[in-house]
């Protein structure tokens, strides 16, 4: 097996947590973030799906959910960025046996808000959402969406039946948006006990009932903090906007090559900013022309610009999966995105113009950021 | 130490030795009779060892191969497959993966 490398970031440094079907990657640069330096591969021959930086209650804590195809996955954990894991003698996110459903992969670990630091969610695959209390410790299925008279009616997707997006609500402490694939968007307005489809105005071109309660295929969905009913959502064809909380969606796919993607990034404090990574189409999912091209809208989606400075833009059929695109929340906002070749790129102006941190890692299939 | 036609030896896989004390092979008594039983003995002496071959619904990992003297458990009966005192349980991983 290979030794690991270790970065060490001082506060303030800018983290990347780097996920691919191989094992995850740290990286850490300065606020200029010029120069990074790599750390890893952690949990080598492993997807690693999900990670999640939890810097509550002083914490610097990284999550993981490696998940080896011979002897299956868990959440390990690391309080010195990566020089020693978490080993948990029995698997901490499991299924109770009366479910009887078996974990297959961890594809999302989101922190809880802040004045519950020891809360974390996480979604799985078969599609369900678990809670912890206990800083990790100890896991349990919500129970509430896991019985939703629907789920016997949820379809897997290409990637499996996966519940892979966890949004809190930033105003409203009860409020949790999920998104699964493939049964689009559930809402929970009493802290998961009871959930609601909510799924108006996005479309299911794979279903005869173009519109329907539910069934969509989701693929990433966002949620400004600083004006939380602004949410934008990238879909199995479809790109959409809403301006009441994810109650409804407006179709926004203004001056795209293609509705399709997976990621969607939203810029930290400015609700109507976001990038994605438009693909050609369900049967062709790589960058439309061979052209490596982030698109940005800085008008909730009115408009939406290509952004190529430095990326490659001949011979480029790449294709960037749901958690492979996000943002630092520094002043100038760095946008960063690996490709499913094992390629990584940086934008320091906000996608203005690019710069390769990595080509050659793994497939990557998950990109996180932090500030140490 | 039990006699050897009195247990059974667990051969490790090398990826989860550090899970066993870092022991590449593990003789324990011998259970009442079936592959099940022989594990669950396993699963008391190494605990971390349980949720990295089998999942929570009690089936062995798909990838994950338990061969009973040369034999492979799928083809003998599965878990409930009978093992004699003096027996060679290897878990080892499929060629799958990696």
């Amino acid at each position: 097996m290979p030794v690991a490398r270790h970065v060490s970031p001082s506060p303030g440094d800018v983290v990347l947590l780097v996920g691919t079907m191989k094992g995850a990657f740290i990286l850490r640069a300065d606020p200029r973030r010029r120069d990074w330096e790599v750390g890893g591969p952690y949990f080598p021959g492993s997807a690693v799906y999900a990670t999640a930086y939890d810097r509550r209650a002083g914490r610097h804590r990284i999550w993981a959910g490696p998940n080896s195809m011979h002897w299956g996955g868990m959440l390990q954990s690391t309080d010195d960025f990566g020089q020693t894991w978490t080993n948990p003698v029995t698997a901490n996110v499991k299924f109770p046996q009366d479910t009887g459903a078996a974990l297959k992969q961890i594809w999302q670990i989101a922190p809880g808000r802040d004045e519950r630091p020891d809360t974390l969610y996480c979604g799985v695959e078969p599609a369900a959402l678990f809670v912890s209390h206990d800083a990790g410790d100890t896991w349990r299925l919500v129970e509430g969406l896991w019985n939703h008279a629907q789920r016997p009616l949820w379809q897997p997707g290409g990637g499996g039946l996966c519940l892979h997006t966890i949004l809190l609500d930033p105003e409203q402490p009860a409020r949790i948006r999920v998104a699964i694939s493939t049964a689009g968007m559930y809402v929970t307005e009493d802290d998961g006990s009871t959930w609601r489809p909510s799924n108006k105005g996005v479309r299911a071109e794979f279903l005869p009932d173009k519109y329907p309660e539910f069934g969509q295929c989701v693929h990433k969905v966002v949620q400004a903090q600083r004006r939380p009913d602004r949410m934008f959502l990238q879909n199995h064809w479809g790109l959409y906007r809403s301006d009441d909380r994810g109650e409804t969606w407006t179709d926004v796919a203004n001056g795209v090559p293609s509705d399709f993607g997976f990621p969607i990034a939203i810029h930290p404090s400015d609700p109507d900013s976001a990038w994605i990574v438009p693909l050609e189409s369900d049967a062709f999912r790589c960058t439309p022309e061979g052209r490596l091209r982030v698109y940005r809208t800085r008008d909730g989606g009115a408009h939406w610009e290509p952004m190529s400075a430095g990326l490659p833009q001949d011979g480029a059929y790449e294709t960037v999966l749901r958690d492979g695109l996000a943002v630092d929340p520094l002043d100038r906002v760095g946008v960063y995105f690996g490709t499913r070749s094992g390629k990584l790129f940086a934008s320091t102006d906000e996608g203005q113009t690019w710069s390769a941190l990595a080509d050659g890692l793994p497939p990557i299939i998950s990109v996180k950021t932090a500030v140490a | 130490m039990p006699q050897p036609e009195n247990s059974v030896l667990f051969v490790i896989p090398g990826a989860l030795r550090e899970l066993a004390g870092n022991r590449p092979e593990i003789r324990l008594e011998r259970a009442a009779g079936s592959l099940l039983d022989a594990l669950s003995r396993l699963w008391t002496e190494c605990p971390a060892l349980r949720d990295r071959v089998m999942t929570e619904t009690g089936d062995v990992r798909p990838h994950v191969n338990i061969f009973v003297d040369g034999q492979n458990m799928r083809d003998a009966g599965g878990l409930q497959m009978p093992v004699r005192g003096g027996a060679e349980v290897f878990l080892l991983p499929a060629v799958s993966g990696g």
